[in-house]
């Protein structure tokens, strides 16, 4: 094959233009004549009957033109088929302190603010289940009548032989881990634009990541046929999962619309974004493992509960990718494992990037360099005695076509100087090392079908521009440059040449949405097909005037020349004329279905977990400690994915820099912090993602294992790395200082409690030498 | 509320609006003056997505009132190359995957423009210092600062003699 043109250079997002200026347009950004301002009344109370609502006095003002209540919002719906257990508007409960209870369209934002007071809502307050541990004993007063004991989901796995694995094992830890609840933290608050057309059409603008899911859910919600509503996805500044379901404001929005026969738009307060929530939930890892004393791991079980807050959302999902993903990078035989999704009068938690592995990989990774520390071993050679060999199908049924995890830890060990610096970094300095992987895309999806999740379609006319559909949904993470990329390689054009139609429902054929990593994969595989089939017509006009067989020509540079003779060439656009001439309309389109192997095993929630294909990552981080305060400071990450192949290497690598970033925010200063049941830092300053000042230098490298079915053999880059950063950073601590921290984030009073904790110990013992490692 | 006559000097042009005496900048520009470049990202003027040059300064127009500033330049993102151009820093910006999603682009565009207009060669520090007072989810900052320190080798914050545009 001759070397690719534009597949794997840097270029520029097709979308930076209206980044760079300004003129790019998000929700909230959009205004039309007449628009009302939608404004929402949030529960004060954790669980509450709600009585009754009495809006007349806010309906009295003359700029309010609609009040909205759980009346207008009576079919409940939720991400899974098996959740739909959430109303837009709460009906007869209020079950978090921030529930949605009423909304206002008004004509100004002033007006809305002041019929929100003028509501008067009657509560019965009830107890509130605020811990998920008590939560899941109780015996009344449950959160959902039909949720027995507040559990939403439980799973129970058990792959090989645990016990037998455990008796095996030279060396066997067992330890509780705990991480605290985590936001996306978006830049871009959410924000829904609803417009009630004149012909009875409902026209939605929304901050979605799944613009499909989000059209379905409007039409059940608002009773109207899915063909009289189009959902358009404008820019979105960022989703990382926030955006993955339907968030209450998306539902509300069009309810006020056709209720006031105008446009609303509402736009979240940031203390909003924090109240919708769905982030990563709170979650008690109880781990154990075993390895042998030549470091094999012999088994691992885990008992996970995940806080899921007050619906189920993704909820079931999150507790299964738990354990799905909790042995299998590398090769474990023995995999027990017990997952509890609970229910408490909280916000519900939902997908955020590393959807449910990031938390178990924290604790596996944490245990997996404690034990390697009891044999005596090298955490790094641990790691590289437990690796799979691809392709396989691990214990629970994944499939495993390409694996770059070894390459990986061997391109961290080097650039860190892990060899030089592992133990021999003087005191209160440290170096961790940790792995993690993830999935591109779900096999299955989320409501079990046989359609394609997602295709494509390409147009080209007499003005030889190409113009692309697709469905994909770009949040930042360059879906949308991405097909073009890979439509430009395919045809041998410039990328300018090329157009891009995305997430319009009217416009664009069915894609299933940005999230579990799923758009480069499959997206990327429906644009090469129907790249490739539209290059096959113009092709074969092209061969018909050579007189020679199509399959001797090739596209590069805005030419189709044939390979044995370059000299007999056609510009592109004399190309498309002879293919018009030829054929009528150029057009094309290419869909993407995971194959029937790639979907897992046959276990109680075994859909979830299999994907085609799975990136891996391996980091390296360095960290000081100041053992009089505590505080953690990280130095440098180094951090190597095996994305397959790098589409674009400036987009691979901010993806793998930005989960980094992600991550360890929530290893050292990321928590939401509760009280009674209100959330106590809903704001950017005091819920503290880190600035400038608090990023270390983040260095990426590319690993491409060249996955056999991913398109050029790309898969994903945008989630896996997060998970390693955790484990990566609470090992270099151990490394430092010589204390374990099992509990996120890894703040300085952890830190010190922990350290005096060590020395109290020491003392006992009569041993008054520091040092732990 | 009354509204009041006021006037701003915005990228270059004088703008009447009639507006409320307590209304914010940030909103001004979005609202009345169409100029939705700058965001809003918090409550609480902890995410610098609404920031724009005051005099050549950088402020948050999330907690600015309007009416307050009537005597200043008031420069907005759509306003840092003229009109159908794109400065060295802008393009830099483009190529080095200085913006992910994007929505904090204008005003970290803003807060570095306010510094390479003062030191056209600040050190990793001073880079990292000057756009600590900005958020970003995304990227990490490590391409951010890629992206200025490609603009410095190109001529940082100037207009560009010809439209060079990205994306190609």
């Amino acid at each position: 094959m001759a070397p690719l043109s534009i597949i794997g250079k840097p270029l520029p997002m097709t979308d930076s233009p209206g980044k760079v200026t300004g003129f790019g347009k998000y929700a909230d950004d959009l205004s039309v004549p007449g628009m009302l301002i939608g404004k929402i009344l949030h529960s004060p109370h954790a669980h509450a009957r709600i009585r009754s609502i009495n809006a007349s006095k806010a309906l009295a003002i003359p700029e309010v033109k609609a009040v909205a209540t759980g009346q207008d919002t009576r079919i409940p719906y939720g991400i899974l088929p098996i959740g739909h257990d959430e109303r837009a508007l709460a009906l007869d409960k209020a079950r978090y302190i921030g529930d949605n209870v009423a909304a206002v369209a008004a004509a100004t934002q002033e007006a809305a603010e002041r019929a929100l007071d003028l509501l008067a809502v009657d509560y019965e307050v009830l107890p509130a289940w605020l811990d998920p541990l008590e939560s899941m004993k109780a015996t009344s007063a449950w959160i959902h009548d039909e949720k027995p004991n507040n559990i939403e989901k439980e799973y129970h796995h058990e792959f090989g032989d645990p016990a037998k694995g455990f008796a095996e094992a030279a060396f066997v830890r067992e330890e509780r881990y705990f991480a605290g609840e985590v936001n996306h933290a978006a830049m871009e608050p959410h924000s829904t634009l609803a417009i009630w057309e004149p012909d009875g059409r409902l026209t939605v603008h929304s901050s979605t990541q799944v613009p499909y899911y989000l059209h379905r859910t409007i039409a059940e919600v608002c009773e109207m046929p899915m063909s009289r509503i189009r959902v358009i996805k404008p820019m979105v500044g960022g989703g990382f999962g926030g955006k993955s379901e339907v968030i209450p404001l998306e539902v509300i929005a069009p309810v006020l619309a056709v209720k006031a026969g105008r446009p609303v738009k509402i736009t979240y307060t940031r203390e909003e974004v924090f109240l919708a929530h769905r982030g990563r939930p709170i979650t008690i890892v109880d781990l154990k493992m075993g390895i042998t004393r030549e470091g094999r791991i012999s088994a691992v079980a885990a008992r996970v509960v995940q806080d899921g807050g007050a619906y189920c959302g993704y909820g079931p999902v999150t507790v299964l990718y738990s354990g799905a993903l909790l042995g299998a990078i590398y090769d474990i035989s023995n995999v027990r494992y017990d997952g509890f999704r609970v229910l408490t009068n909280k916000p519900a938690c939902g997908a955020m990037r590393g959807h449910g592995t990031v938390n178990v990989r924290f604790a596996f990774e944490s245990m997996l360099d404690a034990l390697a520390h009891d044999a005596r071993l090298d955490p790094a050679e641990v790691r590289r005695r437990n690796l799979l060999k691809a392709p396989c199908v691990t214990v629970n049924g994944l499939r495993v076509t390409s694996y770059g995890l070894p390459e990986c830890i061997e391109k961290v060990v080097e650039r860190s100087g892990w060899a030089e610096k592992k133990g021999k970094l003087r005191p209160g300095r440290g170096i961790g090392l940790a792995c993690s992987h993830y999935v591109s895309g779900a096999a299955n999806p989320i409501i079990r079908s046989n359609m394609p999740h997602t295709t494509v379609n390409i147009k080209i006319d007499r003005d030889a521009a190409v113009t692309i559909y697709t469905g994909a949904s770009e949040i930042g993470q360059g879906s949308d440059t991405m097909h073009v990329q890979i439509a430009a390689e395919i045809l041998g054009i410039r990328p300018g040449r090329v157009r891009l139609v995305a997430a319009d429902t009217e416009l664009t054929p069915v894609d299933l949405g940005s999230y579990s990593s799923r758009v480069t994969f499959m997206a990327g595989n429906a644009c090469l097909a129907a790249a490739k089939n539209i290059r096959e017509q113009i092709f074969a006009a092209v061969a018909k005037k050579f007189g020679c067989d199509s399959a001797q020509l090739d596209a590069r540079d805005d030419f189709i020349f044939v390979k044995q003779d370059p000299r007999l060439r056609i510009v592109f656009d004399e190309a498309v004329v002879l293919a018009i001439n030829f054929h009528g309309a150029l057009v094309a389109q290419g869909s993407y279905t995971p194959p029937e192997e790639a979907r897992g095993g046959k276990h109680k929630g075994g859909g979830v977990g299999p994907s085609p294909s799975y990136s891996y990552s391996a980091q390296v981080a360095e960290v000081s400690v100041d053992a009089e305060t505590g505080q953690v400071t990280v130095e440098r990450i180094v951090a190597a994915h095996d994305c397959g192949k790098a589409l674009n290497p400036v987009t691979v690598e901010g993806q793998v820099i930005g989960s980094v970033y992600m991550g360890l925010g929530q290893a050292v200063q990321e928590e939401m912090v509760w009280e009674n049941g209100r959330l106590m830092n809903p704001s950017l300053l005091e819920y503290r993602i880190p600035s400038t000042l608090e990023t270390p230098r983040i260095e990426s490298i590319i690993v491409e294992s060249e996955d056999p079915e991913g398109p050029f053999g790309a898969k994903e880059a945008g989630e896996g790395s997060l998970a390693a950063t955790i484990p990566a950073v609470a090992n270099a601590i151990y490394d430092a200082v010589g204390v374990r921290i099992n509990t996120l984030p890894i703040t300085p009073e952890r830190v010190l409690a922990a350290l005096r904790e060590k020395e109290k110990q020491e003392r006992a013992r009569g041993n008054g030498k520091g040092g732990g490692r | 509320m009354t509204k009041e006559l006021i006037q701003l000097k915005v990228n270059g042009e004088t703008r009447e609006v009639a507006v409320p005496p307590c209304k914010l900048l940030l909103d001004v520009l979005r609202e009345d003056l169409g100029l939705t470049g700058s965001k809003r990202g918090c409550d609480d003027s902890s995410c610098g997505a609404c920031a724009v040059l005051a005099d050549g300064v950088p402020i948050l127009a999330c907690v600015a009132i309007a009416s307050c500033y009537q005597d200043v330049e008031i420069t907005t993102v759509e306003g840092i190359a003229p009109p159908g151009e794109l400065t060295p820093l802008q393009e830099s910006y483009a190529a080095a995957g200085g913006s992910q999603c994007g929505f904090c682009s204008p005003g970290f565009l803003i807060s570095i423009k306010a510094l390479l207009d003062r030191n056209p060669n600040p050190s990793d520090e001073e880079i990292r210092d000057a756009l600590s007072s900005n958020l970003c989810r995304c990227t990490g900052y490590m391409q951010i600062y890629e992206s200025v320190k490609l603009a410095m080798t190109r001529g940082g914050t100037r207009a560009a003699a010809t439209p060079a545009p990205v994306g190609r």
